[in-house]
């Protein structure tokens, strides 16, 4: 991976970004916003997954608990103590990342595969709970959330209307993404991820640098699971059973790990993808996504955005 | 006679049943022991080959009219074999990457293989009975113990013991070992270690499955039945620290036990007890009980 | 959507105004159903593709037995169990697609989810699969209707019997989550109204796997009937550990949400003589045998309650499409609660104001294997538990509908 760029390259990449954000601003009109709207949640979601994983090089297996607890918190704030919505976010955003320093405080003991198996058998241990108390609906999840109105005075049941608040909270997060992998912060995280004795050695307090990280990915995870909740207006049990830990390993990993607009295409094509799906091939869905986790894994590691950028630097050399 | 309000009766019987589980708990974390020992991967696909196991016990006995003692041995061999070509067409090509590929290729494995059973045969699942030879149970005075459990913890700690000392005390063990400290080395002084691994994934695989002839009578064999269960044993295996052989069996049943334990006197809290102690050892020993630092 | 499409659509619609001035109103000339439904999870035998070939039967025969100046189609899904995906793709269905009516709808969080937004939307949502008593009661709306079964009924019709029996003292084993907790609630004031006792309970994780230990507890306290307020897998590994600790037969198990498909996993050898209440059984009477002979002739399964109540409900919609000549929502719903309901699954059933159709029931014991003389031959049938009894009564429904 090159690090410093051209200024024409530099400028190319600041063309991209601004024709994908006009896109994303007109493109309610084009595309059904609530199937938009499920897509920029999830984009966010793996996007502050790949924050970890992609630049940390963390493998959480636990991220649906910060998903899911943001959605929960938020939804029962909206519902039943009738904040607005954009408290209700911000509440369930700090209670991930309160959760998100839990759970890094215990995981980063160990790295690796124990990293990811503590995060998984943490992340269950927050499914359990969930599924216990009793304000969470259980089995039942938490339903008829309102979607109210943002600051008491745009009426967000409108589905444009939700659409440009749910493309705001995308836009935001992924700036912060952006900023934080190009900071030196994102730098000195690269340094851990390639060499941690080295980065030791080099006098940084590599524990701390990686708690930062995690609790920043598992904030903006819950930023993702709190409008989420707003859009679908309902949190379940799915949002933080195992299944969506792995799924969002998917989407990251099929879009491109470490890349910055991977996770994004990545979960833009499994989303599309079950929804396709689901009419068509019923209980095959499952087989499929295990087929494209194997796939990815033994001839596709680049994913979708790293073959394409691999192939635009040979073409560059050329 | 009482001991914190519990009549002995009801706590010796689910010290006992702790037992049972916590053999199920040795034998699986054995499994993902010995394969990450020496392969540096955790087999996320365990509990799908623990479910596999028991599904050809069904299929033999019901399809084939096969015997519960012929599927104890031939279900081990058959999905040991499926872990053997599993390991030389897909995972021998990840091992000179980060190991982190090894667990999401086995994720995605685990995935197919519960799919395509729950398309084949539902989801709700088909019941084995006990063997005639093993059914009816024992009065033990303070319960019932059905012969069938009794026979799972023999069974069970037979292959766990029986695993350890052919990894201490043989030859074969030996090189093992020896791969699992330096596999370089070993390859330089001629032996294949290409071939200890494949052996010894399709072992660790085999005993998944072992585990999983087992189960079929126990609980209802079910495509699903070794998801929820694997994340367990991935505790228990962060709490005995994967570091030994001994140390993960011993972990095994004691957690069984101390499940067992909380069933009595907090049942609420069963499903979540091993999280917490996998939560307290790390803050305490964050290699593990048996791990080395 | 394509050109062709919107041809074909222009089409239907020219033809529909042609030959039937009078159901012009069916817009499109279409009605549009939505199978929305399990097919991959834990509820796919339950409902699953069974629950899509019932829909697909109905509306077979209602077209070669009304001969409806409408077009019929139907579409199905899968939910995966998760309420997120569900109300997405209804949504979808409402605001794209012109589905009419939402239907199935295994699980509670999935119908939750589906009729607030078929409300919002204004559909209709025919609910064949949940069992959750709040979709009549506090959530309840006016354009759903709960069709087949619900946990009080079952609950109720079981506990009921059971107590009646002799079965006095009742311990319950109960999966620890809001369903569980329900359920045990509901069948505790049945034993105790009915004079039984209620001994204690015991909650156990939900999913578990290994109920030993709290059968255990329960075969301690010395009730002469184990409750299992919890469902599917659950229920199955209970029954058969409690076979294999001996607790069966000395004490007798009831399960309170259990259905036919449970009974042939588990086999009659260890389930024999359980009771439990189903709306349903395709061996009750010549009519439904004839039925479930043709869907089993498709699915090489006998029908479960879900799956013929999905059928029932289908056709019962589609013929008050027909009646009202139009397939707007709210003169739909007047004329399928005006209605009632014959056919093989239901006599006389009615639709009440909070949604509930209320049928009647039947208090089943599971065959000894010896009894059994064919496949699928598994139940005795008990009781017929009057509509009247069998449900809910409308004085203490909790839903605002409910005028009192």
């Amino acid at each position: 991976m090159s690090t410093t760029k051209q200024p024409s390259a530099l400028i190319k990449t600041e063309a991209l970004y601004t024709a994908l954000f006009v896109v994303g601003l007109i493109a309610p009109f084009a595309v059904y916003p609530t199937f938009l709207m499920k897509l920029f949640c999830f984009a966010l979601f793996a996007s502050a997954f790949n924050l970890l994983l992609g630049f940390a090089g963390l493998l959480s297996f636990g991220h649906a608990a910060f998903l899911g607890t943001a959605g929960y918190v938020c939804g029962l704030m909206v519902r039943d103590m009738g904040v607005t919505p954009e408290v209700g976010i911000i509440a369930g955003t700090a209670a991930a990342g309160l959760l998100g320093w839990l759970f890094g405080v215990l995981a980063i003991r160990r790295t690796g595969i124990y990293f990811a198996m503590i995060t998984l058998a943490l992340a269950q241990m927050v499914y359990f709970i969930v599924l216990q108390v009793k304000a969470t609906g259980g089995e039942d999840g938490l339903q008829g959330v309102p979607r109210g109105h943002l600051f008491g005075l745009v009426d967000l049941s409108d589905n444009i209307a939700m659409y440009y608040l749910v493309y705001a909270v995308f836009s935001i997060g992924f700036f912060i993404i952006y900023r934080t992998i190009h900071s030196p912060f994102g730098q000195i995280l690269k340094a851990i991820r390639e060499n941690e004795p080295r980065a030791i050695s080099l006098g940084y307090d590599v524990n701390k640098f990686k708690l930062m990280a995690f609790v920043i990915s598992a904030s903006l995870a819950g930023l993702a699971g709190a409008t989420k909740t707003l859009v679908f207006q309902l949190t379940s049990l799915s949002d933080v059973h195992w299944h969506m830990s792995g799924e969002v390993v998917l989407m990251t990993l099929l879009g491109g790990l470490g890349t910055i607009l991977g996770p994004a295409v990545g979960s833009a094509t499994i989303v599309t993808l079950q929804n396709e799906l689901a009419d068509k091939v019923g209980s095959w869905v499952t087989v499929i996504m295990g087929l494209i986790f194997v796939v990815c894994v033994l001839a596709f590691r680049r994913g979708i955005v790293g073959e394409i950028q691999a192939l635009i630097q040979r073409a560059g050399i050329r | 006679m009482e001991i914190l309000g519990v009549p002995s009766a009801l706590l010796g019987s689910q010290l006992l049943v702790g037992l049972i589980n916590g053999s199920f708990y040795a034998i699986l974390s054995l499994g993902l022991a010995i394969i990450f020992g020496l392969l540096n991967i955790i087999n996320f696909a365990h509990g799908a080959q623990y479910m596999m196991g028991a599904f050809i016990a069904w299929l033999a006995l019901t399809k084939f009219n096969v015997n519960y003692w012929v599927a104890l041995i031939a279900a081990p061999l058959l999905v040991g074999l499926f872990g053997v070509i599993l390991e030389r067409t897909m995972l021998r090509k990840l091992y000179k990457l980060d190991h982190l590929y090894g667990l999401l290729l086995t994720f995605g494995l685990a995935l197919i293989i519960e799919g395509v059973f729950r398309d084949q045969f539902g989801i709700s699942g088909e019941s084995y009975d006990v063997p005639d030879a093993l059914a009816g149970g024992i009065n033990l005075g303070f319960m019932f113990l059905p012969i069938y459990r009794a026979w799972v913890i023999v069974a069970s700690l037979t292959v766990c013991f029986g695993t350890w000392y052919m990894i201490e005390k043989t030859r074969l063990g030996a090189y093992l070992r020896a791969g699992t400290e330096n596999s370089q080395m070993v390859q330089a002084l001629g032996i294949n270690v290409p071939l200890l691994i494949t052996f010894t994934y399709g072992y660790g695989v085999a005993l998944a499955a072992f585990a999983g002839v087992l189960a079929a009578p126990v609980f209802q064999v079910n495509p699903l039945m070794g998801s929820n269960l694997i994340i367990v044993v991935f505790a228990v295996v962060v709490i005995g620290g994967m570091g030994s052989i001994l140390g993960s069996i011993v972990t095994g049943i004691g957690l069984g036990l101390i499940e067992g334990l909380t069933r009595v006197f907090y049942p609420e809290a069963s499903a979540v007890v091993v999280f917490v102690i996998m939560v307290i050892v790390l803050l305490v020993r964050p290699a593990g009980l048996f791990g080395k630092a | 959507m394509t050109m062709k499409k919107a041809i074909s659509i222009a089409c239907t619609t020219a033809l529909a105004t042609l030959s039937a001035g009078a159901h012009a109103q069916v817009s499109g000339g279409v009605v549009k159903i939505g199978v929305l439904t399990d097919l991959s999870g834990t509820y796919s035998d339950l409902a699953g593709s069974g629950a899509v070939l019932a829909t697909k039967m109905a509306v077979e025969d209602f077209i070669a037995k009304e001969k409806p100046s409408f077009k019929i189609e139907v579409v199905s899904a899968d939910h995966q169990n998760k309420a997120d995906i569900a109300s997405n793709k209804a949504r979808e269905w409402f605001e794209r697609e012109g589905v009419d009516t939402a239907t199935e709808l295994v699980t509670t969080s999935v119908a939750l989810a589906v009729m607030k937004v078929a409300k919002e939307k204004d559909r209709i949502a025919l609910m064949s699969g949940p069992a959750s008593t709040p979709i009549t009661n506090e959530q309840c709306n006016d354009v759903t209707v709960h069709y087949t079964y619900d946990t009080y009924a079952l609950a109720n019709g079981t506990a009921k019997a059971v107590t009646k029996q002799g079965g006095k003292s009742w311990f319950f084993l109960t999966a620890d989550y809001a369903f569980g907790q329900a359920l045990e609630k509901d069948a505790s004031a049945v034993v105790t109204a009915n004079g039984g006792k209620v001994l204690g309970s015991v909650r156990h994780p939900f999913p578990g796997s290994d109920f030993s230990s709290f059968l255990l507890k329960a075969q301690s306290s010395g009730a002469q009937v184990i409750g299992l307020a919890n469902a599917g897998a659950d229920t199955t590994n209970a029954i058969k550990q409690a076979a294999e600790f001996g607790i069966t037969p000395t004490q007798s198990l009831a399960g309170l949400l259990m259905f036919i498909t449970d009974i042939h996993s588990l086999g009659l050898k260890t389930t024999q003589g359980m009771y439990l209440t189903e709306g349903f059984y395709w061996d009750l009477n010549d009519e439904t045998r004839a039925w479930s002979k043709r869907f089993f002739g498709v699915q090489k399964k006998m029908p479960t309650m879900v799956q013929a109540g999905q059928y029932s409900s289908v056709y019962h919609y589609l013929k008050a499409v027909k009646a009202a000549g139009t397939d707007d929502t709210k003169k739909v719903m007047a004329q399928m609660k005006k209605t009632p309901i014959n056919d093989f699954f239901a006599k006389n059933g009615q639709i009440r104001e909070d949604g509930r159709m209320v049928h009647d029931m039947y208090l089943m014991q599971v065959k000894k294997p010896a009894e059994s003389k064919y496949p699928w031959d598994y139940y005795h049938v008990r009781q017929v538990i009057p509509a009247a009894e069998a449900f809910q009564p409308l004085a203490q429904s909790r839903c605002p509908l409910v005028k009192k």
